[in-house]
């Protein structure tokens, strides 16, 4: 049977203040527990919340950087609910009027390209943590997260398959960090997705859904909403009826499981915060923040495209991060060959790095250090094969290019004489491969080549190698 | 309007407030007193007329993002029932 897939998502990108959204006590991760939970964060009688101006200015930021609508005037409005680690009661949230409306996000599969459209996006604050290890039978509650900024950024259902769903995940995630307005790190949980999974029949009505809650890698979002479509499309096939759910991923399982919850629970009786006004976003403040916006991924892209005639699939590996677009672009201000460049960036640093499990900002040779590198080969100091040996004696800290290629001898040899003479001696040591060669047995060029690179432990300048043995063996 | 007495035990199980059945009827025609009440208002044509998000005609006042706050964690848990490594601890709740 044929079915259609529908998944909207729900991301909670922590903004990366120094403060938090209604309090002056700092956001900084890994504090001893509650050191940086004040008056405000639990809630003690009488305090009152004061608004960041800083997560607000990281909102506008955002909805500028999706052409969205950013609200003029919006409302904070109280989400009520139970919890120990939740002392008001209640979360400050935005309800019916968010500071951000609409947008969009490209997206980018199997090269064809979609646009996610964007409901809206709001500001809220975090809930603390519960800790439920031992702790004789009772829980310990740790507020320092209660408080920390949260822009939370709804899409439609605009997406019907898992690889689509973590595409715009991704590009959300980069779009965050471009803008620095969130620290994207997902370990930590500043980066946190849901997803809103329902199937139906092509053009029927539709599904219901079930909402899969806090997805904190990118694999474990692709891996629960597969499992999630297998079982509501094999729940669906038996006769069954999905009922409308919060679930859990478990990793280690590699399957979705329905939370324990009341119905009752989600009645959450929204209402306008009394204790803190409208806001209000002037046009001023607007254009000012808009002056500060950088290049996007989406411009970026488009620029690598036109600019260094780089494939669409290489300009998007590049600018998957703005760290790795900076690193590449400062390659390629040195050495402007940008395909060389594009090459070495997404397979030696890329490859390197992925095996250190480091990131780019870490990265042990600089882009300066790799233009270097890439300089030798273009000027033929050294072939592309023995610059990757280079790359490595850089990447444990050897030093530079140039400092490498002269301590371990490895030249490339361009000298012709020297090269017809390695030749020569190859070809009287091995009269009857030269003998079959010469009898057409054309397969054998490339031994000849071997032998040669063997003599000249990979040093010749393989066009001329290939130049002067063809010479010699034609006879 | 008036609401049902299933309907205030719902409200007060949401509010975690415990009732008696009495004290439920006897909240029940207060609540429903309030709701007739509204129910009066709601007559009025509001039709073209802004909701009112609050009460007052001003605006919000923003903060500058600053650390301004120390931590304070042990005289606020003074007050707590029960502490332990700098934890508030409460009765287990997992969902």
């Amino acid at each position: 049977m044929q079915w259609e897939v529908v998944i909207g998502l729900e991301v909670h990108a922590q903004l990366s203040t120094e403060s938090k959204i209604f309090s002056g006590a700092s956001t900084a991760f890994g504090a001893a527990p509650n050191a940086q939970a004040c008056a405000v964060d639990i809630a003690l009688p009488g305090v009152l919340p004061v608004l960041n101006r800083g997560a607000v200015e990281r909102a506008i930021k955002f909805g500028l950087a999706v052409g969205a609508k950013v609200a003029r005037r919006s409302v904070f409005s109280r989400k009520n609910y139970f919890y120990p680690d939740l002392p008001k009661g209640y979360q400050i949230s935005q309800f019916d009027l968010p500071v951000v409306l609409g947008g969009e996000i490209p997206i980018l599969v199997d090269g064809v390209e979609k646009k996610v459209r964007l409901t809206r996006a709001h500001l809220e604050e975090d809930a603390g943590k519960s800790l439920h290890e031992d702790f004789h039978g009772m829980t310990g509650i740790d507020l320092n997260r209660a408080g920390t900024p949260l822009l939370e950024i709804v899409s439609e259902p605009d997406m019907s398959s898992p690889l689509e769903a973590v595409a715009y995940a991704r590009e959300l995630h980069s779009l965050v960090r471009y803008l620095d307005i969130c620290d994207g790190n997902m370990q930590e949980g500043s980066f946190r997705c849901d997803a809103n999974v329902s199937v139906r029949r092509p053009g029927g009505p539709l599904g219901t859904r079930r909402e899969i809650k806090n997805l904190n890698s990118f694999r474990f979002l692709q891996q629960a909403i597969e499992y999630e479509i297998r079982w509501q499309i094999d729940t669906l096939e038996s006769g069954g009826k999905i009922q409308q759910a919060t679930v859990l991923f478990d990793s280690d399982r590699g399957e979705t499981r329905a939370m324990r919850s009341k119905e009752e629970a989600h009645d959450y009786r929204y209402f306008p915060d009394p204790d803190l006004l409208p806001l209000e976003i002037s046009e001023a403040w607007i254009e000012e923040v808009g002056k500060t916006l950088p290049e996007l991924p989406q411009a970026k892209r488009i620029r690598y495209v036109s600019d260094f005639g780089l494939s669409a699939y290489d300009a998007g590996v590049l600018t998957s991060s703005k760290e790795l677009a900076a690193y590449f672009e400062e390659v390629v201000s040195i050495y402007s060959d940008a395909k060389v460049c594009a090459n070495w960036v997404m397979g030696e640093v890329n490859g390197w790095l992925n095996k250190a499990g480091i990131e780019i900002a870490k990265c042990p040779i600089s882009s300066r250090a790799l233009a270097g590198l890439l300089n030798r080969i273009g000027d033929g100091t050294i072939s592309g094969k023995i610059a990757k040996e280079v790359f490595e004696a850089m990447w444990n800290g050897e030093g530079e290019a140039d400092a490498i290629i002269e301590a371990r001898g490895l030249k490339q040899i361009s000298d012709s004489s020297a090269l017809e003479k390695i030749v020569d001696e190859i070809i009287s040591n091995n009269p009857s491969q030269v003998a079959d060669y010469r009898a057409g047995r054309d397969k054998l060029f490339a031994f000849f080549v071997g032998q040669a690179m063997k003599a000249t432990r990979g040093q010749a300048n393989p066009a001329q190698l290939s130049e002067i043995l063809k010479q010699k063996l034609a006879g | 309007m008036s609401i049902s007495l299933s309907d205030v035990k719902r409200i007060a199980s949401l509010s975690r407030i415990a009732v008696s059945d009495a004290e439920a009827e006897a909240t029940r025609a207060q609540l429903s007193g309030i709701f007739s009440l509204i129910e009066e208002m709601q007559a009025v044509d509001t039709g073209g007329i802004a909701p009112m998000s609050h009460a007052q005609e001003i605006v919000l006042r923003l903060r500058s993002d600053t650390v301004t706050e120390t931590d304070q964690h042990e005289a606020f848990q003074r007050g707590a029932p029960q502490v332990e490594a700098a934890l508030y601890l409460v009765p287990k709740v997992i969902e």
